[in-house]
């Protein structure tokens, strides 16, 4: 069995997995890193959003060997020791949960948005293509546009 | 004390509720305390034998329904009084934090979070010092989530419950300090003396253990006293979900749960005729495959060995009892089974319409998960479930044990839509972890949720309004919805769920209007209602029958207000029968801007519901200028629901009955082909995406002193109504068939 190495939220993690094995189920069953959600395994509904090397992926569509010397951070590793990410902090500020299985990833793709687009238009929102069942969208985007004025002023 | 006494009080002065005695040795012992409720409903209060402070309330003894609620609301109440197994109990520890075993599912509609508010309410406790944790399942009691009734039965006894604990704590300090409890104070889980001495809770809860007789009195609030009710609160679980925390039954690492998945038929109801497992068991990090009723299972170190070994299975597959069935033909057969309404009123004028609905997938976002282990003597299992009770019965009943021999784990759910009333997955993990030998964490794969249902049933109505002189005279709705039936085929893999009587929209069949008169002043009501049987799985879907019945209904008032000349809130307003659907009307109308100017190609629709002692309106504005690609822009709804405990929960759940409004009317739906559902993850199964979700959304409740309602399901016939009817007005198009983009 080969084995990767990557860094993990700011760890350095090493596992034993078959090349081709999706970062969902390593991150998942492996090394038990639980915030990223399987809701399709095939990119669709992107519940497993995730960061690798700062940029938004579904780890249910990317295999480890693609992963290898990379940095991947999941939701886990968003926020910085104790203080929430402006997005998480925005996120509990408009109360955007309900269920909460989908809102990892939406926080995740929300972070890598205001990253790239500090400023997002109602059209880059709308670009956003996570799932949410429960139809908290009105929230997503108000939060959205909390995070991005407290991110850049 | 083996026994446990128990006082009622009626506000009414009338006699209390007859108090039954426990079951020896049921672990309850103590006497009751006072207390009264809202209204007329009268809730008893136990102490339970502990070294902290613990204090039960039965659930479901509240006699007295909700008003303007329909009969089976009652029904749902099921009378429990005995044993701690059946009660909400509260436990302060002497960490100073407040536990209440919660017997509900948390599934994103906020119960946990309404129900710490109650509690924190009463207690005058911090709302961060109050768990909720989900109990596990019970043998006795009503333990189903589901008719949107969390909030109105809990509401008496949970306040009831935390004041009663909060006069044994008054009357701890009081002794200790030796000052008259009447002039204590509590505040943020604190006993505070005029002195300025304080005592946490927690410090006091083994000496308050001991009281029985509180020297203050156990009454819960006034509503006007209301610091915690009432004031929109965020959910209490928000820090843990946003942070990757929050555990769903697929989080869980119970020791040696194998990942597993099943190899599943093409067709709905296929069955497996032969499998050649060699290959699959041949592979890395595969423990077992085993045959089961929905097809093979293979469990495995990981869901990515499980997924390609059970890809690896070369399986013959006999197609199922529907291979030859399409939807052209399921649409024919619905539309000749609806019953034939009676002759119109003679000299009247109709207004006729015909609706079909697809069916729908519930598609919560958590696919359905559970851990089981399953040993000779005892099975302990681990998922999300709207009925735990029914569930424990049908795992052990599937695996030959006795249900006192099963233990259940109510996991928080990713979501439900009623999917959760079924528990096919659990027993499906029940069966494969007995085969298997070994503990499983079964997972449905996405294409299972959406190929093998369940799903809202397809439903073709007929509806004709008579009018005469400018008014409605007579107004029938004749029905027919596909009914789940296996007849002899045999179904062992279903786990076919006895419906709670709420879910199951015990709506006399005869009266498709959901309420004794009918919404509406239009004379002469009737309906009637048919089916077709087919072997598919089905199940109740967030409003159940309303969500088509209702939604069907507001196009046609719309068209008879058309076919009068008249607005169509006007025309709703002069026919409302009730008052407090003409006020949430009248709120979105003035909220929403009815009647304003608009582009051309965007148009505004409207429509109301009352259900569950609730009663919604919602206005909806719709850019329709390309009619296949329809966007709501705007979404207004008003809300009376009685008392609420929490609006921004409240306003949520309106939220979201709107995306379902907008998803199953203008996209979201499943087609079936040849037996088979087309759809398999949300690539295909069209839900909202954020580019389908309103820019503007904004939702009013209304003041009230009314017994809480129900608000879970409440918003889904008024949004679907709303967006149908904006798309006609912005489309010139009528609504026929949803959905309409499919």
């Amino acid at each position: 069995m080969p084995s990767y190495s990557f860094t993990l939220n700011g760890k350095s993690v090493t596992v034993e997995a078959p090349a081709d094995m999706p970062l969902l189920w390593v991150l998942r069953d492996l090394l038990h890193v639980t915030g990223p959600k399987y809701g399709c395994g095939v990119g669709v509904c992107r519940a497993c959003t995730s960061h690798l090397d700062g940029a938004e992926i579904q780890p249910c569509v990317v295999k480890v060997k693609d992963c290898a010397d990379r940095e991947v951070t999941t939701i886990e590793g968003l926020a910085d020791g104790d203080g929430l990410h402006p997005v998480q902090q925005a996120w509990i500020d408009c109360d955007v949960s309900q269920c909460g299985f989908c809102q990892p990833g939406q926080i995740m793709a929300a972070a890598a948005l205001l990253k790239k687009t500090p400023h997002p238009t109602d059209d880059d929102i709308d670009a956003i293509e996570n799932v949410c069942r429960c139809g908290t969208y009105a929230r997503i985007r108000e939060a959205i546009n909390r995070a991005a004025k407290e991110i850049t002023p | 004390m083996d026994g446990n006494e128990s006082v009622g009080i009626d506000t009414t002065g009338g006699a209390g509720p007859a108090a039954e005695t426990g079951a020896p040795g049921s672990g309850v012992s103590g006497s009751g305390a006072l207390g009264s409720g809202v209204s007329r409903r009268r809730f008893m209060v136990y102490s339970l034998a502990a070294a902290t402070l613990t204090v039960a309330a039965p659930l479901g003894c509240d006699s007295d329904t909700a008003e303007g609620t329909e009969p089976a609301r009652a029904a749902a109440d099921v009378l429990v009084t005995g044993t701690d197994d059946e009660m909400l109990v509260l436990e302060v520890t002497e960490a100073n934090r407040i536990v209440v075993r919660l017997p509900r599912v948390e599934l994103g509609q906020g119960i946990t979070t309404a129900v710490a508010m109650m509690i924190a309410e009463e207690l005058d406790a911090r709302l961060a010092d109050v768990d909720i944790p989900l109990a596990d399942a019970r043998t006795k009691g009503n333990q189903s989530t589901g008719g949107s009734n969390s909030v109105s039965s809990l509401y008496g006894p949970a306040r009831q419950l935390a004041a009663t604990a909060r006069a044994r704590l008054v009357t701890a300090a009081a002794r200790r300090w030796h000052v008259p409890a009447w002039s204590l104070r509590t505040s943020e889980t604190t006993v505070i003396a005029p002195d300025g001495r304080t005592a946490t809770y927690g410090s006091l809860t083994r000496s308050a253990a001991g009281i029985r007789r509180t020297s203050v009195s156990a009454k819960p609030k006034p509503a006007a006293r209301h610091k915690v009710i009432g004031r929109p609160t965020g959910r209490i679980d928000a820090r843990d979900i946003v942070t990757g925390k929050a555990r769903y039954a697929g989080d869980l690492d119970v020791a040696g749960a194998g990942p597993t998945v099943v190899a599943r038929p093409p067709t709905l109801g296929g069955k497996l005729v032969s499998v050649d497992d060699r290959a699959a068991r041949a592979m890395d990090g595969v423990r077992a495959v085993v045959k089961v009723p929905g097809g093979v299972a293979v469990v495995a170190d990981t869901f990515h060995h499980a997924f390609q070994a059970r890809d690896a299975l070369k399986v013959k597959w006999a197609p199922g009892p529907l291979a030859a069935l399409s939807d052209a033909a399921i649409r024919s057969r619905l539309r000749a089974a609806v019953p034939r309404p009676g002759p119109a009123p003679h000299g009247s004028k109709q207004v006729e319409g015909e609706f079909e609905f697809a069916f729908v997938s519930h598609a919560p976002m958590e696919v359905l998960t559970a851990v089981a282990d399953v040993r000779a003597d005892r099975a302990e299992l681990w998922f999300s479930s709207q009925t735990p009770m029914d569930a424990r019965d049908g795992i052990a009943s599937a695996v030959g044990l006795r249900a006192s021999q099963v233990k259940v784990h109510v996991m928080r759910g990713g979501g439900s839509f009623g999917r959760r009333l079924n528990f096919d997955a659990a027993i499906e993990a029940a069966l494969i972890s007995k085969a298997a030998k070994q503990p499983v964490k079964l997972m449905w794969s996405r294409n299972d949720d959406m190929r093998h249902g369940r799903m809202r049933p397809a439903s073709h109505h007929r509806i004709r309004a008579s009018h005469a002189d400018g008014r409605v005279v007579a107004f029938t709705h004749a029905t027919a919805s596909v009914n789940e039936s296996y007849g002899k085929q045999g179904a062992a893999n279903q786990a076919v769920y006895v419906r709670p009587a709420r879910a199951a929209s015990a709506r006399p069949l005869a009266a498709p209007l959901p309420s004794d008169s009918g919404l509406y002043n239009f004379g002469r009501l009737s309906g009637d209602s048919g089916g077709v049987d087919l072997a598919m799985p089905l199940g109740a879907w967030r409003s159940v029958d309303s969500g088509t019945v209702r939604t069907a209904e507001e196009i046609m008032v719309d068209e008879i207000a058309g076919a009068l000349g008249v607005d169509p809130v006007a025309f709703r307003r002069t026919t409302l029968r009730s008052k407090a659907v003409r006020a949430v009307l009248d709120k979105v109308a003035a909220a929403g801007s009815w009647g304003a100017p608009l582009p051309a190609g965007h148009g505004q629709g409207v429509a109301v519901h009352e259900e569950y002692g609730s009663c919604v309106a919602c206005l909806v504005e719709i850019d329709g200028s390309d009619p296949k690609k329809p966007r709501v822009t705007k979404v207004v709804m008003a809300a009376d629901v009685g008392t609420v405990v929490n609006p921004r929960g409240l306003e949520a759940q309106l939220m979201g009955a709107a995306t379902d409004g907008i998803s199953t009317v203008l996209t979201a739906g499943l087609h079936i082909d040849r037996g088979a559902v087309r759809e398999g993850s949300y690539k295909d199964f069209q839900w909202a995406r954020q580019r389908n979700a309103p820019l503007h959304f904004e939702a009013h409740i209304m003041p009230s002193k009314g017994d809480p309602g129900g608000a879970g399901e409440l918003g889904v016939p008024a949004a679907s109504g709303a967006v149908a009817n904006a798309y006609a007005r912005a489309t010139g198009l009528k609504p026929r068939r949803f959905p309409l983009n499919f």
